[in-house]
């Protein structure tokens, strides 16, 4: 998989209530959600985000509430993926359950600044940043990790158990 | 080699004889949690796989955050949640006037035990590991997957074993302990890890307490925090709990990520200041903060101890003219004993609302939101930007003496300052 897109960048802690203010969680419908994606933050990046673009942040990213939400919320905004220097732990299986794509980098987010084009490359583990022409490592994910994403997320991967268990 | 609690439980839910940090399992799970937030999406993935639930008596669903429904659309959320409960059987499904915040119900209603391993789709899921049961927040779709195997992947954590020695202070709480390790370690300082709490301080600390103090593990961003269990978690239990439990201990060698010493004794009451749980100050070095609103309740504080708390600080005093105080019991049961031991009238007496349980103005949904430029004291867990309201109003994290306090003073104050 490759992803190559513009970034958009966050520092450190970026809290789910500002991924998606709990206000707007009586719907679950993802375009709705995407309206208001970031809104406490940045209340232009809505309008602004294009699709295929990417979001690059610092330590703890989706750090609070459990909402799958925010994963959905960023993903219908039209964001391909998130690169962070770490991810809160059920914002980070959220993201791998819904096929949102995600890559942990500390050096990348050092690195990227606002509007620079990077290339993600999943499978060997790296992102160039080709504004800058610097490249980043990705910490791994485990296997068991790459079998869900491989299944498309975790229900697909789940209705092959089921089916095999029936 | 020895292992910790929290790998024990994961073990035996695995069924493996050890386990170690980092390890991938599946687990066999006692317990899988909804709410109206939460659940109608973790309803539409289920309704793909086109099965029923595991086990009805292990789902238990509870409408409390938008409950009694704000509008049309959080109608429409706790509509599908109770339409699903009926369909599928599950009568752990709790309706307004019998519902409660669910943090403070499950462990009310005996639905979790030592032992367990419990997921819910809420955040704050992580309270059940005051009694001494493995218990950690995960998002709709994990909950989908678990309502239809009864399982769940894990990667085991490791652990921080944090030790609080000595004697707490007069109006020193689990919150005031929770909000200064948060502050110590950070935001991220237990991500993804255990948070085993022990030591004579803990010991002596309530179960209400304890359930405050697991509740904001994930304010550290941890996977869950976790009690030892003792003879205060074994009265909470009894006469609550209908099936069997086990009790798992920590070995004399298991390995720790770290172990962190506290001197409890020196720890005052504690405020956290906008906009992240960590900012932890001692309310003693806060100069004139004035305040708008003092919200007492939610998953973390709305327990029948905290309102006593409340209500000794408020007794025969008033809110002060400048001040909106909402106080919110956490489940019918806690509202009819503060009822019955005179805290209800107190509260009316001084001048604050009393609401119906629902986790309400915790999150912004309703029941006491903030306007632009407004400040709340709050016992509730989060400080985050536009967390109560507008994202210019601001949130103080305190325990229920400190904030009391604060609706007496207009500002935020000591427990010391009114008595």
């Amino acid at each position: 998989m490759i992803i190559q897109g513009k970034c958009h960048t966050f520092g450190n802690d970026i809290d789910t209530d500002v991924i998606i203010p709990a206000r707007y969680l009586n719907t679950s419908d993802p375009q709705e959600l995407a309206r208001h994606c970031m809104e406490d933050l940045d209340p232009g990046f809505a309008g602004r985000v294009q699709q295929g673009d990417i979001i690059a942040a610092g330590k703890n990213f989706g750090c609070g509430s459990s909402r799958e939400h925010a994963p959905l919320a960023i993903k219908a905004a039209g964001v391909r993926a998130v690169i962070a220097a770490s991810f809160a732990r059920i914002f980070y299986r959220n993201a791998i359950n819904i096929g949102l794509p995600i890559f942990e980098s500390a050096a990348a987010a050092a690195g990227i600044q606002a509007g620079d084009e990077v290339k993600i490359d999943a499978e060997q583990g790296v992102i160039v940043n080709l504004t800058r022409g610097e490249s980043y490592e990705v910490t791994p994910l485990p296997p068991f990790i790459q079998e869900i994403i491989a299944a498309g997320g975790l229900m697909p991967w789940v209705a092959r158990k089921v089916n095999r268990d029936v | 080699m020895g292992m910790t609690i929290t790998e024990k439980i994961l073990a035996a839910h695995a069924g493996l004889e050890q386990v170690e940090p980092g390890q991938l399992v599946n687990a066999r799970i006692d317990l899988a949690l909804g709410n109206d937030i939460t659940a109608p999406l973790a309803i539409k993935e289920f309704r793909k796989l086109g099965v029923k639930v595991f086990d009805p008596e292990r789902i238990a669903l509870v409408p409390d955050h938008f409950t009694p429904a704000k509008d049309i659309k959080s109608a429409e959320q706790a509509k599908l949640l109770r339409d699903f409960a009926r369909e599928q059987k599950i009568s752990n499904y709790f309706e307004v006037g019998r519902m409660g915040i669910e943090h403070c119900l499950l462990p009310e209603q005996g639905l979790v035990g030592p032992g367990d391993l419990v997921i819910g789709a809420d955040s704050h899921t992580c309270t059940y590991g005051a009694l001494g049961a493995v218990a950690t927040g995960i998002g709709s779709t994990d909950l989908a997957a678990a309502m239809a195997t009864g399982e769940c992947w894990f990667r085991v954590p490791e652990t921080i074993l944090l030790r609080y020695h000595g004697q707490l202070q007069p109006y020193v709480g689990g919150k005031d302990l929770i909000i200064y390790t948060i502050g110590q370690i950070g935001v991220d300082g237990a991500r993804y890890m255990a948070m085993e709490f022990t030591g004579e301080a803990i010991a002596a600390l309530s179960m209400d307490g304890r359930f405050t103090m697991a509740n904001m593990a994930i304010e550290a961003g941890a996977k869950n925090g976790i009690f030892p269990v003792d003879a205060k978690t074994l009265a909470y239990i009894e006469g609550r709990l209908q099936r069997d439990y086990r009790v798992f201990q920590s070995d004399a060698d298991a390995t720790y990520a770290e172990i962190i010493d506290i001197d409890a004794s020196s720890i005052e009451p504690q405020v956290a200041l906008p906009h992240l749980p960590e900012n932890a100050r001692s309310v003693r070095e806060l100069g004139e903060i004035k305040i708008d609103q003092v919200v007492i309740g939610s998953c973390t504080n709305g327990r029948l101890e905290d309102l006593r708390q409340a209500a000794a600080i408020l007794k025969g005093r008033q809110v002060h003219p400048e001040i909106r105080a909402i106080i919110i019991p956490g489940t019918q049961q806690i509202y009819r004993e503060a009822l019955d031991e005179g805290l209800i009238q107190i509260f009316i007496d001084a001048g604050a609302a009393v609401s119906t349980p629902t986790c309400g103005p915790c999150l912004g949904g309703h029941m006491g939101i903030l306007a632009k430029g407004e400040r709340a004291v709050a016992t509730t867990n989060r400080n985050f930007v536009g967390r109560m309201g507008h994202p210019e109003s601001e949130v103080y994290l305190a325990g229920p003496a400190v904030a009391a306090a604060s609706a007496i003073k207009g500002r935020i104050a000591a427990p010391e300052e009114v008595r």
